[in-house]
């Protein structure tokens, strides 16, 4: 049942990685992009992650990837030239991705037997929920980090208002 | 019952789909896009670790990435129609000058 | 014939699926004769009137019309994209109905009757959906590769993108006060003195930040600007035609559909009764407690259709700059205010 579940967002989300790749106009790969993230989505909840399932939609394909759409929009932005760079890409960056894959997934799957299974919807502590958990840990310990991005995010927010105004 | 490795191999491949995308595509914000991938897969494995030591530190760890996520989007996308306006285009290989 | 658990599971949760998408397309469809005729009696005229008895079957000539009219494909379209927007946008709008309660606790054999699912995080997913309904819009303005259908789609993006912080950040006072996200928490919260005990009352702001905010969310008037059609034809949809603008035309309702059934769980106590003790727990026996509260849901939602309607008939549309300065400049702030207030007294008496 959960293994149905995994390996139809799995493949879901392989395919849309792979389309990412290959399409040639933008708009289509940012399509794909946000299949990848709600299969994502998905997936997190059943790690247990019912907060960061939802948060991944909210935040990756409600905001940022709807932000991208926007950019592609407003930019018009066709379809992608070859060029001699390119090539070079290919040659040499295929084989050492494929070799990435496989070294990564070689060690994975070696060490099967140390990292154990997962339960659907799986409780980490007992805790009353998922967010109550994280919100207790990052409210506590992690208190200056929270605050810290807020101010990182302002930052970006005045970075971002800077940058695309038009100079008069 | 899913044994952790399949979600973590996901994750890899994944991951290197996004380097590749990342080598290959020409467009700067299709470029972007495949980091926004390769960081979705980093978060995969978080999640799965924190799955395996039962403790919420690795969620945690996802929430700070989509924030900076989010930010570095912003920003970055700034500097995309910045370049767009000066220079009216898109290619990576012809954003070779450092000024006009 | 004996079924395990797990096969009256399966079969419980189509047949719940089946029966809501059922009702809410009759609701969508009823919702737009409701506003023709409720607009047409303002406006000191009949409405529909011709078709069947006060004009009732005007949804199914409608209907017909539609379904039956060429559904022309313009050349310089990008097709696949063409396509796919209004799907997106109706499927987004219908999704969310999905971890809506409509009634009490009432379960068969461990399968819950009166809700498709009840999660945990109901309310995050409704919001999550609605996020991913900017899609349709945002790719039905791009492929339809026309100005106005650009124009209206960009419009609509930033306006749905603008207020969804301040719909999201209205909802957190209420959220504070369950101390849950699950819908079901929600309401039970709620439901201990009758209409006493709603969220309307210490939330009165959070219920008029979200008003506005869901109004410009389901681009409805007064915040209609993406089809404002003195300015922009239609809008984003100009370009669809038959079935493919039926599908746009369903969403939007559907979406005011989902928007006062969120209301009604978040602010007035989702199918609780509003009299609360006065009207004893198991009145008229085992299957009038099952009904009530999905009559009181029901006519909750009515006055929220309802109102939506009077708001159109009545408010003129703003200015684009005045829409988005509305909802950075004061419903934002107030949203933050209203949550700053909540947790404090919270802190101090709860």
């Amino acid at each position: 049942m959960q293994l149905a579940l995994f390996l139809i967002f799995a493949v879901l989300c392989v395919l849309g990685a792979l389309n990412l790749l290959l399409q040639r106009s933008p708009i289509n790969s940012a399509l794909s992009l946000v299949v990848v993230m709600l299969s994502l989505a998905v997936i997190y909840w059943t790690l247990g992650a019912e907060f960061l399932a939802a948060a991944q939609v909210i935040v990756y394909s409600g905001a940022i990837m709807v932000l991208f759409t926007f950019v592609i929009m407003l930019l018009n932005a066709g379809e992608e030239v070859k060029t001699r760079g390119s090539k070079v890409a290919y040659i040499v960056g295929v084989p050492a991705v494929l070799c990435v894959a496989a070294l990564l997934s070689y060690t994975f799957l070696h060490e099967r037997a140390a990292l154990g299974y997962a339960n659907l919807g799986g409780r980490l502590n007992d805790g009353a929920s998922n967010m109550a958990e994280l919100s207790k840990v990052l409210f506590t310990d992690l208190l200056l980090p929270f605050e810290v991005t807020s101010i990182l995010i302002l930052v970006a927010i005045l970075g971002a208002v800077v940058l695309a105004r038009k100079d008069n | 019952m899913v044994p952790i490795p399949y979600y973590l191999v996901l994750a890899a491949l994944l991951f290197s789909i996004g380097i590749g995308a990342f080598l290959i595509k020409r467009n700067i914000i299709t470029v972007f896009m495949s980091i926004e991938l390769m960081l979705n897969a980093v978060n995969l494995t978080f999640v799965a670790f924190s799955h395996v030591h039962r403790a919420v530190q690795g969620q945690i760890f996802v929430f700070f990435v989509m924030v900076v996520a989010a930010a570095e989007a912003a920003v970055g996308l700034a500097i995309i129609i910045a370049i767009f306006r000066a220079r009216q285009t898109l290619d990576v290989d012809s954003i070779n000058l450092m000024k006009n | 014939m004996h079924l395990s658990n797990f096969q009256i599971f399966l079969l419980l949760t189509v047949l719940k699926i089946v029966v809501v998408l059922l009702v809410t397309l009759t609701a969508v469809a009823y919702t737009v004769l409701l506003e023709r005729k409720v607009i047409g009696l303002i406006q000191n005229r009949w409405g529909p009137s011709r078709t069947g008895p006060f004009g009732l079957l005007q949804p199914l000539a409608d209907g017909i019309k539609l379904f039956l009219k060429e559904d022309l494909m313009p050349l310089a379209v990008e097709r696949p994209l063409f396509v796919i927007a209004p799907m997106i946008a109706l499927s987004c709008a219908l999704v969310s109905i999905a971890v809506v309660p409509f009634g009490n606790v009432f379960t068969y054999r461990g399968v819950s009757l009166f809700e498709i699912s009840d999660i945990n995080i109901g309310l995050l997913v409704i919001l999550g959906i609605t996020s991913i309904g900017v899609y349709g819009i945002a790719l039905s303005g791009w492929s339809s590769n026309n100005k106005y259908s650009l124009l209206g789609s960009l419009r609509a993006s930033a306006q749905v993108i603008s207020y969804e912080l301040a719909l999201g950040l209205s909802l957190v006072g209420v959220v504070l006060r369950a101390g849950s996200l699950r819908l079901r928490d929600i309401v039970n919260s709620q439901a201990h003195h009758g209409a006493l005990s709603w969220n309307i009352l210490p939330q009165f702001f959070g219920f008029f930040i979200y008003l506005m905010a869901a109004y410009a969310e389901t681009n409805r008037a007064p915040f209609d600007l993406p089809e404002a059609e003195s300015e922009l034809v239609a809008g984003y949809h100009t370009e669809y035609s038959s079935m493919k603008f039926a599908m746009f035309f369903m969403a939007e309702y559907a979406n005011m559909i989902t928007v006062a059934c969120v209301a009604t769980l978040m602010f007035f106590g989702g199918a609780s009764s509003p009299l609360g003790h006065l009207l004893p727990e198991t009145f008229g026996g085992r299957f009038l407690t099952a009904v009530f509260p999905i009559l009181w849901f029901v006519v909750k939602i009515f006055a929220f259709i309802f109102l939506y309607i009077w708001v159109r008939s009545t408010l003129p549309r703003f200015r684009y700059d005045q829409l988005m300065s509305f909802g950075w400049k004061w419903l934002l702030p107030l949203a933050m205010v209203n949550i700053l207030i909540t947790s404090l007294v919270l802190a101090f008496h709860g």
